[in-house]
């Protein structure tokens, strides 16, 4: 999949926010001049900045909470599985294999006679490290060096572009076959290195963008003419008018880590068994279709809502942070 | 625009080389190129060695590297470790797969535009919700989910397909395969034709073509979406390297034999030749994919001018 131009981010980051930015600084400027004055201020009287703007919008968008609280449900099971699920996801007996549902196994059982309701409850732990240590990696790792070659430009710039564009040439799935399957441990580590390492050249393409919009207002050459140091400007002023883009596009990656941490497991090559996660739990039923679909259609199904869940997120916070759409 | 295409194809090489090296040393290093040689026992060392050195693996890396490069710019792809020479692999591999690409380019135009023309011009109304709804859901389902869904719909349940594709992979065959390589893209293609065409709507030229009396049909053909479809149309043509290399897992879901499959024993058999071959060429066909879509930017819209 190339990145969309329009819908996704390249444009929007490109551009949308660099007149987010614009405007919610020019905002600032006026109500110092009009302390106090109806526009710009919020409820409490305190000047509303972008992201207090933003949250208002997002408390009052219904995808939003519905989205948060898919989230919030997924962190907690998988925080907590045994809350909502007694059993234990590897005891399995295999004289129940293929069973459909009964009483206390409301999803039946899988090939191997295990429990499809808890290895599903328990399969949400893996998926959420995977997607939330893997975005955490990428996001720290893009924005670091995306954002140091948007501010210092230059040679370090250009050669940084070329890597992002060699790691741009390599399909992902046939990056993640290649390195993944000649390890063997069997942690989310290795997911996790491998995600980061072919990730961060797009939320550093992202970074870069916005870096570079940022550098060239105003409030940073002020900041720059009384004599601010490099890391002054970039932590104080540019850091927090530069990463919105970053953030939106970080959510929705976090809902595609996921669905390819699934999609590396099915190939074999992700999470191997006696792990628990619904991409193993997916390719482990697949031969079992004919006879119990359900122990397919259970964990494809809690799959999808999780990678919903988080697009859906991701969607409507860039919505809430891109002023040209209210 | 010549001087502009000589050097984007100057910006290619180092990007060539540097991904195809990214993937020589991914496989050389990381994994053992010889440990699927001696079956599923470890080597004993003296055949390990002499393994080494028949196919030069003694040397240090980049040593390798300039050699297999060297080779390839010849058309020597090497030889599989079974004897099979990889070039011939691929010969039967790549037709199955760009079959299987343009079937699914075939949907993301047809119905992806269709859909997306029909949304943007009825925008807020529920057809356009509901389209927007089922694009949001297919591009959140992994390929595989899908893949496996359909394939248990149409062809187990209630027998439309054949649920497996067979080795020759005739076209009609690949229709399913195509539409689940496609789905996500699709879903893209509509939403971007929807914002596009929606955008346009509203420019002047459209409304100078209304006031004109022009009728709807040719305002929307003519003027609306050989505008609108610029984007599209790059989106697409960038999207045929990612469909190639993401065939992956639709040909293992159909049991097709394509570049997928190939690419998938070779990794399985650790048969480094195969693996690097395959991917040097799916890395040069995505690069050559995006400089066409560059290429194509300058001659579908003329606003855009390269020094």
């Amino acid at each position: 999949m190339p990145e969309p131009p329009y819908e996704h981010d390249g444009a929007i980051a490109g551009t949308g926010f660099g007149g987010a930015m614009d405007l919610a600084t020019s905002e600032a400027e006026t109500l110092e001049k009009t302390p106090g004055g109806p526009e710009g201020t919020g409820p409490a009287g305190k000047p509303r900045s972008l992201w207090s703007d933003a949250w208002r919008d997002l408390r009052r968008n219904p995808v939003f909470i519905v989205s948060a609280l898919v989230i919030l449900f997924l962190v907690f099971i998988s925080l907590w599985p045994s809350a909502i699920a007694s059993g234990n996801p590897l005891s399995c007996d295999l004289a129940k294999a293929q069973e459909g549902s009964q009483p206390g196994h409301p999803f039946g059982f899988d090939g191997q006679g295990c429990d499809v309701y808890t290895r599903t409850v328990y399969g949400a732990r893996k998926s959420v490290t995977v997607g939330v240590c893997a975005t955490v990696g990428v996001a720290l790792l893009g924005s670091v060096l995306g954002g140091l070659a948007g501010f210092f430009g230059g040679v370090w710039d250009s050669v940084l572009s070329r890597i992002t564009d060699v790691f741009f040439a390599i399909p992902v799935v046939l990056g993640g076959l290649v390195l993944l399957s000649v390890v063997t441990s069997n942690t989310v580590w290795p997911v996790i290195g491998f995600m980061v390492l072919l990730g961060w050249p797009q939320i550093s393409r992202i970074a870069r963008g916005s870096v570079i919009t940022a550098k060239q207002n105003d409030y940073v050459q002020a900041a720059r003419a009384l004599g601010a140091s490099n890391s002054r400007m970039l932590l104080r002023h540019i850091a927090p008018n530069a990463v919105a883009p970053v953030i939106v596009v970080a959510t929705i990656a976090l809902g595609t880590y996921i669905a390819l941490e699934a999609t590396l497991s099915y190939l074999g090559v992700g999470l191997k068994p006696p792990s628990v996660s619904w991409g193993i739990d997916i390719s482990a039923a697949s031969p079992y279709i004919r006879n119990a679909p359900h122990a397919l259609l259970w964990p494809s199904g809690a799959l999808a809502v999780t990678v919903l869940a988080f697009i859906m997120l991701g969607d409507a916070v860039r919505d809430a942070l891109d002023p040209k759409l209210r | 625009m010549g001087r502009y295409v000589v050097r984007r194809l100057l910006q290619m090489i180092p990007v060539f080389i540097g991904a195809t090296l990214l993937i020589f040393l991914m496989v050389n290093v990381m994994g053992d190129p010889i440990a699927g040689l001696c079956g599923d026992r470890q080597c004993d060392p003296a055949t390990a060695a002499q393994l080494k050195k028949e196919f030069g693996l003694d040397k240090p890396v980049w040593q390798q590297y300039l050699t297999y490069m060297g080779n390839v710019f010849t058309g020597d792809f090497g030889t599989a470790f079974n004897g099979q020479e990889v070039t011939e692999l691929m010969s039967t591999a790549f037709p199955v797969t760009i079959r299987l690409t343009v079937v699914a380019i075939v949907f993301e135009v047809v119905i992806g535009i269709t859909l997306g023309v029909i949304t943007g011009l009825r925008r807020g109304r529920p057809v356009d919700t509901g389209v927007l709804l089922v694009t949001l859901v297919v591009i959140s389902v992994p390929t595989f989910v899908t893949g496996l869904l359909l394939q248990l719909l149409l062809g187990v349940k209630w027998g439309w397909i054949r649920p497996s594709v067979s080795s020759d992979a005739p076209l009609d065959e690949l229709i399913l395969p195509g539409l689940v390589l496609a789905s996500v893209s699709l879903a893209y293609v509509v939403r971007l034709t929807r914002t596009s065409i929606a955008e346009n709507r509203r420019s002047d030229y459209v409304r100078t073509a209304i006031a004109k009396g022009l009728p709807r049909r040719r305002v929307v053909t003519r003027h609306l979406l050989r505008n609108s479809l610029i984007p599209v149309i790059t989106f697409i043509g960038a999207d045929v390297g990612f469909l190639m290399g993401g065939a992956i897992v639709t040909e293992r879901i159909f049991n097709i034999h394509g570049v997928g499959y190939q690419l998938y024993q070779g990794i399985l058999r650790q048969n480094t030749q195969t693996v690097v071959g395959f991917v040097t060429v799916l890395v040069l066909v995505f690069l050559v994919c995006n400089l066409v879509v560059d290429l194509l930017y300058a001659v579908l819209d003329p606003r855009i001018r390269y020094a």
